[in-house]
Order: C-alpha cells, then sequence, then structure tokens
C-alpha cells in the first residue's frame, strides 16, 4: 500500500517538476509548482512529518505561491517567446545534469545505512509536540534568529517594493 | 533502482532518488528559462527537493532534527521569496522588462 | 711624503669647481682651478728637493703605500704612489707645463660660455694624468690611461653643440680605446705570468731573468703594450684622432695634445723597459713604428692650411721621434725630448691659441698674415718655439733631437738619415707657419667672420675692430716663461739624471752626425724663407705641377676614409643589422613584450566568465559543484 501511494505521489511530482520547467506562461508553472508541493506533502506525511506536511501546504502552497500568483498578476508577464537557449547550456546544461543524477543515485544507493522500507506510522517522532519540544529546546537561538530574519525580510520587501515618496 | 517483483513498500533511498530528481529539474528550469520569475519557481522547486531529502534522513536516523532542519528551510525560503519578488518587481519597474538576459550590466 | 697630494689637489678642484662651479665668480673658479694646479706643482718641488731628486740624491724608487684596493685570493693589488728619476722628470713636466696653460687658459677662455665646466675637466685631467704618472703597479697606470682618455673626450668635445666637435671626440676616445685593449691584454698576460702588477716586483723578477728565456713572451707583451702607445700617443695606425682632436679649445690643445696626454704612451713604454729590452725584436719594432709615424706625419704637415691641424701633426711627427729613441735603446734621449717637446709644442700651441684669438677666430693661415706688426709679444715666443723645433743649434730641441738622432746611427744608419730628413721637413713647415702668420700682408677678413673651427670664439662683443690685437698679459706671461724654457731646456741633463735607470750608451757618436742635422734644420728653414717671403708664388706652382702628390698629401693619404670603409662602416652595419634588428628588437623585446601578450590573451579568454549573464554564472556554479561532489565522491568519502 504504502508503495503505490508512494508510486501515485512520486508521479504527480515529476510531472507537474516537469511541467513546471517546459510550460511557457508563468501562471502555468505557478500551478505546476503548486501540484509538485502538495505531492510533496503527502510524501511527507507518508514519511511520518505530519507536522511538516502541514507547515508544507500551509505556509508554502498557502503563501507563498501565493505570492508568486500575486506578483505575476501584477507584472503581467506573458507568455515567454520560444527561447534560444545559448550553446553553452543547451550542450552542457543537460547531460552535466544526467551525469549529476547518475551520480547521486550510485552514491545513494551505496551508502544508504540498511534500514527498513517507509511504512507510514513507522516514524512517530514528527509530531508537533515533538517538534515543539525540540525546537524552543536545542534550537531556541536559531528560531530566534529566525523570527528577526523574517522581520528584515518585511521591511526589506516594503522598503523595495514601495512607490517613490518625493 | 532495483528490479523485481513492486515490494510493499519502498526503502528510503527511492525517496532520496525522487529528491535528486526533482532538485535536477529546478537546476534545468534554472538554466534554460528567460522569465525571471520562472526562474525563482525553479529556486523554490530546488528547496522543495532538499527538504524531502531532510525528513527522509529523519525517518532514517529516527531523530526529529531532519524535520527541524525542513522548517527552518521553509521560513528561509519565505523569506528569501518576500524579498526576491520584490526585487523583481523593482527591476521590472526600471527596466520594464522580464527577461533574465536584459539584466547584464555586470558585464565584463 | 703624503705622495697622495698630488693627484689630490687638482681633484679638490675639480668637484669643487664641477659642483659648485655654476654659482661662483669667475675669479673664485680661477682661483680654485689654477690654484689647485699650482699648489700641487709647489708640492711636487717640495717632495722632490726632500728626495733629494734636486742635489744628486734618489738613486731608488721611494714608494708610498696608500691604501689596499683589491684583495683577492692571491691578487692583491694596492693604491701605490712611487717616485723615482723617471716620475720626477715627468711630474715637474706635467705640473709645470700644466699650471702655466691653466694660467694662460684664464685669459683665452675668458669670454667662452661653460666656463667652470672647462677648468672642471682641466682639473680632472691632471689628476687622472697624475695617477698614471705616480702609479707603482700597471693597474693604477691603467686607471690613469683611461681616465685621461676620457677626460681628453670631455674636452675635445668641450663645445659640444657643434656636431663636429662631438664627433671629433668620439673618435679620439674610440681610438684610444682600441689601443686601451692591447694594453688591457698586456696587462692580463703580466698578471698570469708574474702573479703581480707591482712595478718593482715585475722588473726585480725580469731583471734575474736570461735574455733569451721566454722571449715569446715578452715579445707579446711589448707588442701589446706597444698597441696601446700607439692608441695613446697618436702612432701608426691609430695616430687619426689627433688631427681631429683640434676641434677643442687650444688651450686643451696644449696640455693634453702636446705636453702630457699623448706622451704617456712614450713614458709607459720608458716605464717598462726591462720588459722591452728582453724582446729586441719589439724594441725594433718601436722604432720603425716611430719613425715611419715622424716621417709621413711630417709629409702631411707640409701640405695644411689650418695652424692648428700642421701644429697636431708635428705633434705626431715629434712623438714618432721619441718612439724612435725608445725603440734604438736611447731611453733616456726619447724623455729627454718629451720634455723638451713639452716646452716647445706647448708654446707653440698657446701661440697659436693667442694668434687666433688675435685674428678674432681666424684659424686659415690663407687669411692670416703680416700679423707682426700687431702681435710682436707672441711672433717673438713663436720665434723662439719653432727655432727650438727646427734644430737650431744649442736649444732645447736640438739637443733631444740630435741625442735620438746619434743614437739611431748607432742602431741603423738607414734611420739616421730617415730621421735627418724629417727634420729638414719639420723645419720647412713649422717656419711655412711662422711665415705665412706673421709676415706678407694681412689677409684677414672682418670680425663679424667666424673662423671655421674656433665656433665659440666669435661673440667678443662691439670692442673688437678688425685689426688684430696683441693677447692680455695673462696669456703671454705663459708664452714667455716657455719661451725661456724652449731655449734654456737643452742645458737640464736629462739623459745624465735618468742614468741609474737607463745606462748610457758607451762611446762618443761622430761629430759630423750632429752637424748633418742642424745643417738639415737649417737648410728647412732657408727654403721656407725662400717659398714664403722671397717669392711667395713659388709653393702654388710647385703645387700645381706635382698634383697627384700634393693631393694626396692634403688629404692626409685619405687614411680617414680607408678606415671609415673598411672598419668604421662593417662594425655600424653589422651592429644595426644584427645586433640592433635581430637581438634586441626581435629577441629581446620580443620576450618582454611578449609576456605581456601573454598575459593580456589569458586575461581576455578568463575574461569571457565575465559576461553578466546570470545563467551561465549559474551553469558554472552547477559545473563546479558537480566536479568538486565527484572529487570528493570518488576519493575517499564513496568507500
Amino acid at each position: 500500500m504504502d508503495a503505490i501511494l508512494f508510486m501515485i505521489f512520486a508521479a504527480i511530482a515529476v510531472i507537474c517538476g516537469i511541467n513546471l520547467v517546459v510550460q511557457t506562461h508563468p501562471i502555468s508553472s505557478a500551478l505546476s509548482l503548486v501540484g509538485v508541493m502538495g505531492a510533496l506533502a503527502a510524501l511527507y506525511l507518508l514519511l511520518g512529518g505530519e507536522f511538516i506536511a502541514a507547515a508544507q501546504l500551509v505556509v508554502y502552497a498557502g503563501a507563498i505561491m501565493v505570492l508568486f500568483v500575486f506578483v505575476i498578476m501584477l507584472l503581467n508577464a506573458g507568455a515567454e517567446k520560444r527561447p534560444e537557449i545559448k550553446p553553452l547550456g543547451k550542450y552542457l546544461g543537460a547531460p552535466l545534469l544526467l551525469v549529476f543524477l547518475g551520480m547521486m543515485a550510485y552514491w545513494v544507493e551505496r551508502l544508504m545505512p540498511p534500514s527498513s522500507p517507509v511504512v507510514f506510522g513507522a516514524f512517530q517522532g514528527g509530531t508537533a509536540a515533538e517538534i515543539g519540544r525540540s525546537l524552543f529546546t536545542v534550537y531556541l537561538l536559531p528560531f530566534e534568529v529566525t523570527s528577526v530574519l523574517i522581520l528584515i525580510a518585511i521591511i526589506g520587501a516594503i522598503v523595495l517594493a514601495r512607490k517613490e515618496v518625493d | 533502482m532495483p528490479f523485481g517483483p513492486l515490494p510493499a513498500a519502498v526503502p528510503p533511498s527511492w525517496y532520496l532518488t525522487l529528491s535528486a530528481i526533482l532538485f535536477a529539474l529546478g537546476v534545468l528550469g534554472f538554466l534554460l528559462r528567460r522569465n525571471i520569475i520562472t526562474v525563482f519557481m525553479s529556486i523554490e522547486l530546488m528547496l522543495n527537493a532538499v527538504n524531502l531529502s531532510f525528513v527522509t534522513f529523519s525517518y532514517v536516523l529516527k531523530r526529529v532534527d531532519g524535520h527541524i532542519f525542513s522548517f527552518f528551510v521553509m521560513v528561509v525560503a519565505a523569506a528569501e521569496a518576500a524579498v526576491g519578488l520584490a526585487i523583481i518587481l523593482t527591476v521590472f519597474k526600471n527596466r520594464q522588462t522580464l527577461e533574465i538576459d536584459e539584466v547584464s550590466t555586470l558585464k565584463n | 711624503m703624503q705622495l697622495w697630494l698630488i693627484p689630490v689637489l687638482p681633484l679638490l678642484g675639480f668637484l669643487l669647481n664641477g659642483l659648485f662651479g655654476k654659482r661662483l665668480s669667475k675669479p673664485a673658479i680661477n682661483a680654485i682651478a689654477v690654484g689647485s694646479v699650482v699648489m700641487s706643482f709647489l708640492w711636487v718641488v717640495k717632495t722632490l728637493s726632500g728626495l733629494g731628486a734636486f742635489s744628486g740624491g734618489l738613486e731608488e724608487t721611494y714608494k708610498e703605500h696608500t691604501y689596499t684596493w683589491i684583495q683577492s685570493g692571491t691578487l692583491n693589488i694596492s693604491v701605490d704612489f712611487a717616485i723615482d728619476r723617471l716620475t720626477a722628470v715627468m711630474l715637474m713636466v706635467v705640473t709645470g707645463v700644466g699650471a702655466l696653460i691653466h694660467i694662460y687658459a684664464v685669459g683665452y677662455m675668458a669670454h667662452e660660455g661653460g666656463y667652470y665646466r672647462f677648468f672642471a675637466y682641466l682639473n680632472l685631467f691632471m689628476f687622472f694624468m697624475l695617477i698614471l704618472v705616480l702609479g707603482a703597479n700597471f693597474l693604477l697606470l691603467f686607471v690613469g690611461w683611461e681616465g685621461v682618455g676620457l677626460c681628453s673626450y670631455l674636452l675635445i668635445g668641450f663645445y659640444f653643440l657643434e656636431k663636429f666637435a662631438t664627433d671629433a671626440g668620439n673618435k679620439a676616445f674610440i681610438v684610444n680605446r682600441i689601443g686601451d685593449f692591447g694594453f688591457a691584454l698586456a696587462i692580463f698576460l703580466v698578471g698570469n705570468h708574474f702573479g703581480t702588477l707591482d712595478f718593482q716586483t715585475v722588473f726585480a723578477q725580469i731583471k734575474t731573468m736570461p735574455v733569451e728565456a721566454s722571449a715569446g713572451l715578452f715579445t707579446a707583451i711589448s707588442l701589446l703594450l706597444l698597441v696601446g702607445a700607439t692608441g695613446k700617443s697618436a702612432q701608426i695606425p691609430l695616430y687619426v684622432w689627433l688631427p681631429d682632436a683640434m676641434a677643442g679649445p687650444t688651450p686643451v690643445s696644449a696640455l693634453i695634445h702636446a705636453a702630457t696626454m699623448v706622451t704617456a704612451g712614450v713614458y709607459m713604454i720608458a716605464r717598462t723597459s726591462q720588459i722591452y729590452l728582453h724582446s729586441p725584436w719589439a724594441l725594433d719594432i718601436v722604432a720603425i713604428v716611430g719613425l715611419t709615424t715622424a716621417f709621413v706625419a711630417a709629409t702631411i704637415g707640409l701640405a695644411q692650411n689650418d695652424i692648428k691641424k700642421v701644429f697636431a701633426y708635428s705633434t705626431v711627427s715629434q712623438l714618432g721621434y721619441m718612439f724612435v729613441g725608445l725603440g734604438v735603446g736611447a731611453f733616456s734621449a726619447g724623455i729627454f725630448h718629451l720634455m723638451t717637446h713639452a716646452f716647445f709644442k706647448a708654446l707653440l700651441f698657446l701661440g697659436a691659441g693667442s694668434v687666433i684669438h688675435a685674428c678674432s677666430g681666424e684659424q686659415d693661415m690663407r687669411h692670416m698674415g703680416g700679423l707682426r706688426k700687431y702681435i710682436p709679444i707672441t711672433m717673438v715666443t713663436l720665434l723662439c718655439g719653432s727655432l727650438a723645433i727646427a734644430g737650431f743649434p744649442f736649444l732645447s730641441g736640438a739637443a733631444s733631437k740630435d741625442l735620438i738622432l746619434e743614437a739611431a746611427y748607432e742602431h741603423a744608419p738607414w734611420m739616421y738619415w730617415v730621421g735627418v730628413f724629417t727634420a729638414g721637413m719639420t723645419a720647412f713647415y713649422v717656419f711655412r707657419a711662422f711665415f705665412l702668420t706673421f709676415f706678407g700682408e694681412y689677409k684677414g677678413k672682418p670680425a663679424s667672420g667666424h673662423g671655421h673651427d674656433d665656433p665659440g670664439h666669435g661673440s667678443h662683443g662691439s670692442t673688437h675692430e678688425s685689426t688684430p690685437h696683441e693677447s692680455p698679459a695673462v696669456m703671454w706671461i705663459p708664452l714667455v716663461i716657455l719661451a725661456a724654457l724652449s731655449l734654456g731646456g737643452g742645458f737640464i741633463n736629462i739623459p745624465h739624471f735618468l742614468e741609474p735607470l737607463f745606462p748610457a750608451q758607451e762611446g762618443e757618436p761622430a761629430r759630423w752626425l750632429e752637424y748633418v742635422a742642424t745643417a738639415a734644420g737649417l737648410a728647412g728653414i732657408g727654403i721656407a724663407y725662400l717659398f714664403y717671403v722671397v717669392s711667395p708664388s713659388l709653393p702654388e706652382s710647385l703645387a700645381s705641377s706635382f698634383t697627384g702628390l700634393y693631393n694626396l698629401i692634403y688629404n692626409k693619404y685619405f687614411v680617414d676614409e680607408f678606415y671609415d670603409a673598411t672598419v668604421v662602416e662593417p662594425v655600424v652595419d653589422g651592429s644595426r643589422q644584427l645586433l640592433w634588428r635581430m637581438a634586441d628588437m626581435r629577441v629581446i623585446d620580443g620576450a618582454a613584450n611578449g609576456i605581456g601578450t601573454t598575459a593580456r590573451g589569458i586575461g581576455g579568454i578568463l575574461r569571457r566568465a565575465q559576461s553578466g549573464y546570470i545563467r551561465s554564472y549559474a551553469a558554472w556554479i552547477l559545473a563546479g559543484s558537480i566536479l568538486a561532489i565527484a572529487y570528493i565522491g570518488f576519493m575517499g568519502a564513496a568507500r
């Protein structure tokens, strides 16, 4: 059962990813990205990361992607014209990536410690309580720092995007 | 991937391979697309792939730290998205274009 | 005894005038320049009298060590000064005549630009000449040798804005250099064979060697030394620089090219007489070179029209006589003639300078004449000098020249006859110059004409009329002193004085030798009188009937042109084509520029990475990261 679920959601993720790269209009790419995120949320659930799955859907798909869609709408970005790929990218980029993929797959297979297959419910440590406990004791400092980071981001975004006041 | 009859559950390495594929797709999009916003979305795709990888390792090692990392990645991605889009807005205001190749004043 | 003071005093004069001369007033410059030389002369007198030179002392060499210069392994060369009787003679001549010429130059150069520079160079010359004379080893002599060559170059090219002056300076220096090369080789041979360059040590070693042993070595050293001497003392084949050197101011011609520098070669051969005595063959060559030079130069002097050129060729000729004296073994006769020649040749040159000064820069004798009315003092003194050089009885020139001719007869009679004929020619051309200048009608141009060889002399101001005028006292007083020396110098018995060094010849020479020589001189004077006073048209007709010969002589046997074609042109061309074009431009510049071009090229290639395109940056980052991961993976992480 877990395998089938994995297959389905993995397929959705990959197809949406390909779609993101291939589509010409940005809005289509944005919607594909939403699809990827949703599939990933399901996969997180399979891996026992309930909190992360929820956060993914709420923050990523729900806020960030909405932001993207807003900006696309604001800028009235049209469909991209036929892209002219630089020869460097065309002849070097794709083969390099394939090489990269192959390498990573190979090493992943060799280096993974032997472990049991992924079964839904095998890992119980991803609950909100667990995350909360870890977040506010061991990772307290990064937590506070990220809050400052968000503050800076807000200020930055406002400063950059406002109209010039004369 | 190992061949044979489909098992009842997949080993975690398959998750990692999926993560790699998604990352590669993100890179491809980053290199090949010309619209700035699409490039940005490819970056988000890459970040997501890495998140998946973190959560998988968290499962393998039976610890919660992977989830925490993933959480922080999300926070940072949000901040970055906000500021990045603001910059794109400014660039669009100044140059009236969303082509990434037009923004090349750092040449030479 | 502080011998080092003798050269250092003029050196001080050079430093003071050279560094501060621009800001000093003329009297101050005069005081420093003349004063330093006069003080040096006085110190010489004091030292020599202290050593007993004037009272029969100074039998042995007095050597003084100043400081150790080079000490390297077994090579030990120090700055030593030594005085023996030969040095004493040279010192008196150099400082005495030098002082007189310095005094004269104060008047002569009064209107010239670069006043302080002139005296600075003159003092520097005195310094080097004194080092040359006082040096107690070969290297110190060579230092002085080179130094006087340098000063000669500086002073010949004194009017450096005129191309022919700088050309003459270059010619003098370069031709000298050729001689110096021979000299340097000789020094190497000496140092190699004897292990030291000190005169005393080397000569003591030679004295103990039998005459026939290692004659080859001694011949080689002697001939190489002779090459150096021909360069410095203007003998064949390296004499060509001396006539051109007349481009310098006349005091320079008097001091350097008559009295002191050109005698350095003679001095050097006299000093190394031990080496020459061990190679009779080389001595013969010295004599033949000297005789040939004397004869040839005298023939050229017959036809020259520039008064300074006449005296220049005369100098070459008289130097030839000195070499003959040395070559036949009469070293002291050669030195004696050196001294008397210094007196009367300096007198002749300074007198010529006085004449030129009187004629406002005119040097061509065809535009002079009848000057005895205007410049009587100069005329009388020049008469004394001319009589001396012509060999008039009892005068200084006769005494020394007769000694040389007698010794030549002892050695080989044909040399005597050639020498006598040359003496006749000498008398002729000197008196030709004298009569052309002082007798007849004045054919001078008005004051605005510039003498072609004396360019800086024209700006004499409005007080200059077209009639010649006598020189100021500061100029004719040295002339008078030199005239007295020319007349009475023959009575200073130098050969007797130099006897401890150069054993005298045995036997009394035949009386008639002296009489024939004197007769030849008087005949020369008589013929000149005939040609230029009695019937002035005679020379013209003679020249036109022998035009070929006359042209040959007048153009100095085309020696300069010959040298130009065979030596100068090939060297210059070779230098230009081979060394400049190929070696310098292609190889060296190519390498230097090539490095620059290569760096630029590499930079140009690397610059493509900065394209400004974000995507290409990303592509490079990706490529780099893949490489890094692959490296890490294969190196160890993937086990």
